[in-house]
């Protein structure tokens, strides 16, 4: 009981975005003509949260579920990353840009290689880390030695690797049949695909381990060291971190350095894992999605696994919804927008709402 | 040579004038990272009432793209409002509050093209077509070696967008109100002092900066893609953005930056048609601006002169 009542404060003002998000949803929905509650149900339903009516052959909940969890997997690393560079008050808005760095370049060394499961998975995920890493160093050090904002240079190189990378891929990679390219090794994925369990053909995403290590790495690395105390004294006030003797500019190259490398992570699990292919000149959505996953789970870890599950529960969802109620899909990136417009003024409520208490004594 | 000049001028007022728009919020000390998303909106309302109201008139008429633009400016300084909203009564992160925007601009106009659509023309698509807007030569002028391309196959609206920037020009360095503007962006407490409320010259600034950005966004979506649909949100907002930090947040030196993207672009597709390489070409050319961006930006951004209040909320009590 003591414990529900330390964490209520940090979680009552996200729930109250969800709910508020989730009646505006609804109302659209209703306006349009169709039956939110069914419409609501039909995402649980197509996330394997929730019975179907009907299963195709091999196919129950179960393997609903776990393709919810091959899909929410990247979304973990996204918004790790998202939170991690926030800490030190860096907005990494590359994260997409960084994600498709990692799962091209992991694709071109190992997906296209032929080793073997042993030796490609743990180098999948290396590379992975590595490039994502240097791209969000190279954000961070232009941030200190020039002076660039990091949201301005972020985005410059999510155009210029989707451009670049979508060159590379129509003249060298490309599958002519899919006009993507060509799909990676099944020795180098991350997930598992078309598995036979029992009477079952699963897609068992192994991402979703190292996520929930990440999510304890990232936990630690904040809470439990002196860097993560470091960190968030930059976030708080840079100046007064600079005479406490903190090395500014080295923490928030360091900050974006880890933000990029989780981002690699995100890419490989999402290019390698939850699909084996890149469509070119596509620049997914889960790094800007991260950003609403992230703010909503209060920059916590433990938070965005439950934000994480919520967003990609409403994104994944929605296909199955469009089926089953004919309600657009595009409304799910409506209520995550309106998720994120209200969780943007959480710290005007937060304040308002301690005002309220101080005004009760 | 001529082609190259008349592309890239077309490409780089809208972006100008998107750039104002951004000068304009910045100058006044809110920061703006919605320009994406304002351009965007503006053109969706725009394009919306532009395929709404062309069945009564005939097909080459002009009169629904000036309609269209007036829309644009309406509908972009509207949504500009969730900004002033979130920043100015809430006090939300700005650089928070301007991806919000740009996410929850790209969802409404994804899903509302969808809905609009289905619910007023009964087809099932996800943009409005439009035509790409008619082109004037002004005679005398064009015949000048070289630079009479300035004058040559020019889209309407870049003189619009011409008189627009010059008058914004005016309002910012040679009104009072301008005054006041960009004092509230280094010293809004003198602002305040002056018996001016800064919260209100801050909201102006924002909805100047959404009208501005629809005016930008419609040009684009007339003349680019001559249709509004999601490929609309290519990043040119946040070029636009560039394009005024590496002008020094001064109305000039960002019209010369806006030249610079337009030429680097126009020239780079000119050189691919030229050599005739594989179209696939194209797709390093369109990285042209942004790594010249970058690149600027390495070279421009130590010295930068941003507003001295940017970023804050104004906080009365303060010191």
């Amino acid at each position: 009981m003591k414990e529900i009542k330390k964490i209520w404060p940090s979680v009552k003002i996200p729930l109250f975005a969800i709910l508020c998000s989730l009646l505006a949803g609804g109302v659209i929905i209703a306006l349009t003509g169709s039956n939110p509650f069914r419409a609501y149900y039909s995402l649980l339903q197509g996330c394997g949260l929730a019975p179907k009516s009907s299963y195709a052959g091999y196919k129950s909940m179960l393997t609903d579920f776990f393709s919810y969890v091959n899909y929410f997997t990247p979304m973990i690393f996204a918004a790790l990353a998202v939170a991690v560079a926030l800490r030190a008050g860096l907005f990494n808005i590359g994260v997409s840009g960084q994600m498709l760095a990692a799962g091209f370049t992991a694709s071109v060394l190992v997906g296209y290689s032929g080793l073997g499961a042993v030796l490609a998975k743990p180098l999948v995920l290396l590379v992975g880390v590595v490039v994502g890493g240097l791209a969000g160093a190279l954000i961070g050090f232009l941030k200190y030695r020039f002076n660039i904002n990091e949201v301005v240079s972020s985005i410059m190189l999510n155009y210029i690797f989707q451009y670049v990378i979508s060159f590379f891929i129509n003249t060298y990679f490309v599958d002519p049949v899919s006009r993507q390219s060509r799909e990676v090794s099944d020795a180098s994925r991350l997930t598992l695909m078309d598995t036979p369990v029992g009477n079952l053909k699963m897609d068992i995403p192994l991402g979703v381990l190292i996520a929930l290590v990440a999510v304890f790495l990232v936990w630690f690395l904040l809470e439990k060291t002196k860097l993560g105390y470091e960190l968030k004294a930059v976030g708080c006030s840079r100046s007064a971190a600079k005479y406490a003797g903190i090395q500014v500019g080295k923490s928030m190259t360091l900050s974006m350095t880890i933000s990029g490398a989780l981002a690699g992570l995100a890419g490989v699990t999402y290019y390698l894992g939850y699909v084996g292919s890149i469509q070119p000149k596509v620049l997914i959505s889960t790094g800007f999605d991260a950003i609403a996953v992230s703010l909503l789970g209060n920059n916590h870890p433990v938070g965005i696994i439950f934000s994480t599950m919520l967003i990609t529960l409403i994104g994944k969802g929605s296909t199955y919804m469009k089926s089953a109620s004919g309600v657009d899909t595009e409304i799910a990136s409506v209520i995550t927008g309106i998720i994120l417009l209200f969780s943007a003024c959480s710290a005007y409520i937060k304040w308002r709402m301690a005002r309220r208490k101080e005004g009760k004594k | 040579m001529s082609v190259v000049i008349i592309d890239g001028l077309s490409f780089a007022l809208p972006l100008f004038i998107m750039a104002i728009g951004g000068i304009y919020c910045e100058k006044s000390g809110v920061t703006m990272l919605a320009v994406e998303g304002l351009q965007g909106f503006g053109a969706f309302v725009g394009a919306f009432v532009a395929v709404l109201v062309a069945g009564s008139f005939d097909g080459n008429s002009p009169i629904p793209f000036y309609i269209a633009m007036f829309f644009a400016v309406a509908g972009g300084g509207l949504f500009a409002l969730i900004h002033a909203l979130l920043c100015l009564k809430f006090k939300a992160n700005q650089v928070i509050s301007g991806v919000v925007v740009n996410i929850l601009a790209m969802a409404l106009t994804a899903y509302l093209t969808k809905l609009f659509n289905r619910i007023f023309f009964g087809a099932a698509s996800d943009k409005f077509v439009l035509t790409v807007s008619s082109r004037i030569t002004v005679p005398v002028l064009s015949d000048i070696p070289v630079l009479g391309a300035v004058f040559t196959n020019i889209y309407p609206f870049e003189i619009v967008i011409v008189a627009a920037a010059f008058l914004s020009w005016f309002v910012m360095y040679k009104t009072r109100f301008g005054m006041h503007l960009r004092a509230c962006g280094d010293n809004p407490h003198a602002v305040d002092a002056a018996g001016r409320s800064v919260g209100k010259i801050r909201l102006a600034a924002i909805v100047i900066c959404g009208a501005l950005s629809g005016l930008g966004g419609i040009c684009f979506a007339y003349s680019i893609s001559a249709n509004f649909s999601s490929n609309i949100y290519v990043g040119y907002g946040y070029l636009a953005i560039a394009a005024l930090i590496f002008g020094n947040w001064r109305i000039l030196p960002t019209l010369a930056a806006c030249l610079l993207f337009g030429f680097a672009r126009s020239g780079g597709y000119r050189l691919v048609q030229v050599l005739q390489m594989p179209s696939s070409f194209q797709d390093l050319v369109m990285t042209l601006p942004y790594v010249l961006t970058l690149l600027l930006l390495v070279f421009f951004s130590k010295q930068n002169g941003a507003p001295k209040a940017l970023g804050a909320a104004y906080d009365k009590g303060a010191r």
